[in-house]
């Protein structure tokens, strides 16, 4: 059950990657430079603000995209990485690194367990499971007393990282590598046969199951990928902020705005996801320190109704991609 | 914790009670969910938005938060007619309803959310009409008003609809629109006119529900997120489109949860619903009462 029972890349798929990764990381090193040049503390907290949710839009895009199955459960995701951040601190003393790594595998498993009792039914229930995923998720870990309960639990972040002029820039690099990868995957998965089926599923289920899609198969990577993904996308949250409680990690507005975000871009594109999270994110990080959070919420929440009405395509639709 | 009887025998009572409010929570949504196939996710959130308006507008008044209830029930039939008009214009026209069609329910719902947030704040709110205080006794089981009037109120309302589904043509309508809207056409009526109509009954029993929460419990804006889990978890085990069904599902919820909390703490509660419907659509996907498509 895993990526590699699918057969690997035509080499002429292959070779148009390059470009791409190497595109990505002079972007990246790009922003990195602009950053470091203008040397404020906060654009680096606002810059992580608005990389997390290119990494969550990128994770909801694989499944909800690509094969039209809503996750609405980002928020629980996320929380699971980050949480698992905090245990493996708490009980190996392990870093940030590992953290994310151990993150993206334990939410991969939720993602895998939650679409392999759901996936089987139509894509509406595995949604509401999703949905409740967040809740119970969120009820396990106010009762957990080891990562703090309700009260929330500390992370002391160093002062300095070597190599670096600040813990803040320090950060902003991870999230802007995990960036550049969760977009690759993405438009890895865009490209490949993976990617091929699942939007053979979003546009008839039924007919890609008749013609030999495995369906079912290709549902429960996509599940277990954009899990991993998500639980990446929280796994440096408790470092970011230095304590993290389940009310702010269970946020709805992570799930909105990982719905929101690659709806508004154009969800089932690579770009999509990128495109509205920047968007989405500058707005959402320039309202905050102009005007009052719930306010900027409700403004989220009005943007998704009137664009899912409006433009069910997103802003790629407009310049007519697809 | 030692085994008691008596707190076995409460624990069923009042869960039985508490049923009765699922029940009204999730008959609106067998009616949306189950015959219209319409996923309104806001269900919950609508029903605390009534919760809200109940007491506001009976603090104002006056008047018993059921009665207000009842007189708001009428605005909130006209909220859903004018949500699914805006859904069907849309969505269900375009064939769009899947994807951008959920993404359209969940927005609603954060913007009920958070639009109640910032109109009330985050505080959770509370009614105490007079009977709330009265418990009557019968042998060693407490029989609570605050809850048994509201499950009462619940189950006459669901019984009304009931009656309307199966004893008028209009009712019997709604009950064909999903199975066969082409149907419906060559009998001269219009699908969506009927949709629309039922769409509308269904927010109109969230009102209903919701003057019933706000009795039962204290209010705060994201309590719909909990009710999610509930209610849907209840719309399927009891089969989707079956209120009858959705009436017993939700009694027999409403005491798994109660006994669950009473005798493992009120915070696990939330977790018993999501177990319940993870089991439901594993073994059961076509509900506890339903048949087997």
């Amino acid at each position: 059950m895993s990526a590699s029972a699918l057969p690997a890349l035509p080499a002429s798929d292959a070779t148009r990657h390059l470009p791409f990764w190497l595109g990505a990381f002079g972007v990246a090193a790009a922003v990195f430079l602009a950053l470091k040049l203008i040397g404020n503390e906060y654009g680096y907290y606002a810059g992580y603000f608005i990389l997390q949710y290119v990494v969550l839009a990128s994770a909801w895009n694989i499944l909800g995209g690509y094969a039209g199955y809503v996750n609405f459960g980002a928020a629980g995701f996320m929380a699971a990485g980050a949480y698992t951040a905090i245990v493996v601190r708490k009980a190996f003393g392990l870093d940030l690194i590992p953290g994310i790594l151990c993150a993206a595998a334990f939410a991969g498993l939720l993602g895998l367990g939650t679409g392999y009792l759901t996936l089987r039914l139509k894509g509406v229930y595995f949604s509401i499971a999703t949905l409740c995923l967040a809740v119970v998720l969120q009820t396990l870990v106010v009762n957990w007393d080891y990562v703090g309960g309700s009260r929330g639990a500390y992370i002391i972040r160093p002062m300095t990282m070597p190599g670096f002029s600040s813990y803040g820039e320090y950060i902003f690099t991870v999230m802007l590598v995990l960036a550049v990868i969760a977009v690759g995957v993405g438009r890895t998965v865009e490209h490949s046969r993976l990617g091929r089926g699942l939007q053979a599923i979003r546009d008839n289920e039924r007919a890609a199951e008749a013609v030999g899609v495995p369906t079912l198969r290709l549902k429960l990577i996509a599940t277990t990928l954009c899990g991993a993904l998500m639980g990446v996308a929280g796994a440096p949250l408790p470092y970011y902020s230095g304590y993290l409680n389940p009310e702010a990690a269970f946020s709805l507005s992570y799930a909105v705005n990982a719905i929101a975000m690659p709806l508004i871009g154009g969800a089932g594109t690579w770009l999509g996801p990128v495109i509205g999270a920047v968007l989405l994110g500058s707005l959402q990080q320039a309202a905050t320190v102009t005007i009052s959070s719930a306010l900027n919420l409700w403004i989220v929440g009005w943007i998704l109704v009137i664009f899912v009405a409006i433009a069910p395509r997103g802003i790629l639709g407009w310049f007519g991609k697809r | 914790m030692e085994f008691d009887l008596n707190l076995l025998l409460n624990g069923i009572v009042s869960g039985l009670l508490l049923g009765g409010l699922y029940a009204a929570a999730a008959a609106g949504l067998a009616v949306s969910f189950g015959m219209l196939d319409i996923v309104n996710i806001a269900h919950p959130a609508l029903m605390v938005a009534a919760a809200f308006l109940v007491v506001v507008v009976g603090t104002a008044l006056g008047l018993d938060p059921l009665l207000t209830a009842l007189l708001l029930a009428p605005v909130f039939y006209l909220v859903g007619t004018g949500i699914y008009t805006v859904y069907n214009y849309f969505f269900e026209r375009r064939g769009d309803e899947a994807l951008q069609g959920l993404a359209f329910f969940f927005g609603v719902m954060f913007i009920i959310e958070v639009g109640l947030v910032m109109a009330f704040g985050p505080e959770q709110r509370f009614l105490d009409p007079d009977w709330g205080f009265v418990t009557w006794r019968i042998g060693e089981i407490d029989l609570p008003l605050r809850m048994l009037v509201p499950a009462l109120f619940a189950l006459a309302a669901i019984g009304l609809l009931y009656l309307f589904l199966h004893k008028t043509f209009t009712g019997l309508a709604i009950a064909a629109v999903a199975q066969d809207a082409e149907a419906l056409r060559l009998m001269a009526i219009d699908p969506v006119k009927i949709k629309r109509l039922a769409f509308g009954i269904s927010v109109a029993l969230a009102c209903i529900a919701g003057g019933a929460l706000i009795v039962v419990q204290p209010v705060e804006p994201s309590s719909g997120q909990i009710f999610i889990g509930r209610v849907f978890a209840i719309c399927i085990m009891g089969g989707m489109a079956s209120l009858s069904g959705a009436i017993m599902a939700a009694f027999l919820f409403g005491v798994v949860e109660n006994v669950t909390a009473t005798f493992a703490g009120p915070s696990w509660a939330p977790a018993v619903a999501f177990g319940w419907l993870l089991l439901v659509l594993t073994f059961r996907p076509q509900g506890l009462f339903g048949r087997a498509a």
